[in-house]
């Protein structure tokens, strides 16, 4: 047990940075998903076109490479912007393709008369979206937004990769002093599935809050 | 401006290869009632929301008020402002109270205070009767009085003209009436009414005029009184005779 008691200090850091990393880049995804999500289904076919190129180009790269892209070339092209910067906008990015795909079947669940009413009252496309559409759609989705919200959690690992100290590259580098990787990463693993137990209670909680009575 | 409140002219519209309106035309003068009645598939429902274009029709023109509909836009959205629209099914807004769905258009669309626009909506739903729920969710009425909320919506934005389609064709019969008495109630104050229906005894008692259509097109237009009694046109007569025989 001393390993881990030895050095609680760099294991809360490093929890520290991944609550940080994920927080950052859930809110980063969800502005980014809501905005991509809404050019999807907007009436004007070039929006709809870079939405759907958004997407594809995001989800079908992984996100390592996306990582060590940004990191390495954002400064060949004078972009300079610190590990933890660069991390949280590629990651949140990324998770923006999925959280777009989310909300627009979130959309796509609202009956078609809600947005015509809507319509008809005077409100613009973009109104409609916002003030009826949305607000409908994200209250079907809390669940897939949830295993988002996981699946982001679990990616900032790779984050490691490319020099930031998180929970994942703390262990590492306890592990590389002590060298007792069972009792450190089963650790490491045990937060994991603490921080995403705590994403999954809230989920539930907020499904229960924001369910539309029909 | 002139006593025409809605001008159609040369309306077509075509699903593909379905001609769902053949050259249409139609004037409603102001504060006059037109009941719109034919068979299934005849067109109503496409004519009636190309009146707001919620229906793009690929040939015509629409003009309310004197003025052209627009194609898109905000234009487009200024002029739909003026023109309320009852569905058959309420299509009230799921996720905002009564009380909201009817002050979101006159806050975000007319720019009125919160408090003016709660101030209008419930006088409107004491109106229609249904004062007391304000504070519900849409889910918690009942079929009647969401549609009565329907049309307090639309009264709301004090628009120039209402459409209705089909407003009763999702209710429990016994709740029919108090929806034909509120649009009655309006049809007496001097609204500009078009209703697509197939309610014969309101169109019979508060109808100026009825519009009888068929494949698309306007077959035959007449005073209530004599299009019931006498239609012009064979198709009306067997259409006729097969809803009133029920
Ligand atoms: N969105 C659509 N796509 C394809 N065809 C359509 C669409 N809307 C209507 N139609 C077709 O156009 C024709 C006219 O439809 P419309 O709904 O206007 O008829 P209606 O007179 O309102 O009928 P009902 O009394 O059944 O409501 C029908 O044949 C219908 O199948
Ligand atoms: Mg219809």
């Amino acid at each position: 047990m001393n390993v881990i008691t030895d050095h609680l200090s760099e294991f809360g850091d490093g929890l520290l940075l991944t609550v940080g990393l994920t927080l950052l880049s859930l809110a980063g995804a969800l502005v980014a998903g809501v905005v991509v999500a809404a050019m999807r289904v907007s009436p004007v076919r070039v929006l709809r076109a870079a939405g759907m190129v958004y997407v594809e180009t995001l989800q079908n790269v992984p996100l390592l490479v996306w990582l060590v892209l940004a990191v390495f070339g954002l400064p060949e092209i004078g972009v300079m912007a610190g590990l933890f910067t660069s991390s949280v906008v590629v990651i949140a990015l990324y998770q923006g393709a999925y959280t777009a795909e989310a909300v627009r079947s979130g959309i796509n669940a609202v009956p078609v008369g809600q947005g015509e009413a809507a319509r008809a009252l005077g409100l613009t496309f973009p109104q409609s979206l916002r003030l009826v559409i949305l607000p409908q759609a994200l209250r079907t989705v809390v669940q897939p937004l949830g295993n988002i919200a996981i699946m982001t959690l679990m990616n900032t690992a790779l984050a490691a990769a490319v020099g930031v100290v998180e929970l994942t590259a703390a262990a590492n580098r306890v592990n590389l002093a002590e060298a007792r990787p069972i009792w450190i990463f089963v650790t490491a693993g045990l937060a994991y599935m603490a921080l995403s137990g705590a994403i999954g209670l809230a989920t539930g909680t907020l499904e229960r809050k924001l369910a539309i009575l029909r | 401006m002139g006593d025409r409140m809605i001008e159609v002219r040369g309306l077509h519209k075509r699903f593909g290869d379905h001609v769902a309106l053949r050259d249409v035309d139609l004037d409603v003068a102001r504060g006059e009632v037109v009941v719109v009645i034919g068979p299934s598939g005849s067109g109503k429902s496409t004519l009636c929301r190309c009146l707001n274009r919620l229906e793009t029709p690929d040939a015509g023109e629409v003009r309310i008020d004197g003025a052209p509909l627009p194609a898109e836009g905000r234009a487009l959205a200024r002029l739909r402002a003026d023109v309320g629209m009852v569905f058959q099914s309420f299509n009230l807004f799921q996720h905002r109270t009564v009380l909201d769905n009817l002050t979101l258009a006159p806050v975000r669309v007319r720019g009125l205070s919160r408090a003016e626009a709660e101030e209008r909506a419930r006088e409107l739903l004491d109106r229609v009767g249904i004062g007391e729920q304000a504070g519900k969710l849409p889910a918690q009425l009942s079929g009647g009085q969401q549609q009565r909320a329907a049309i307090a919506r639309a009264l709301a934005m004090r628009p120039k003209a209402l459409l209705f389609d089909e407003p009763t064709s999702a209710l429990d019969p016994e709740m029919v009436g108090e929806v034909l008495d509120v649009m009655t109630g309006l049809a007496r104050d001097g609204m500009t009414m078009v209703v697509v229906t197939h309610e014969m005894g309101f169109a019979r008692q508060v109808a100026d005029r009825v519009v009888f259509m068929a494949d698309g097109e306007v077959v035959e237009t007449g005073a209530p009184a004599a299009f019931f009694d006498s239609p012009a046109s064979d198709r009306a007569r067997d259409f006729l005779a097969k809803v009133l025989s029920h």
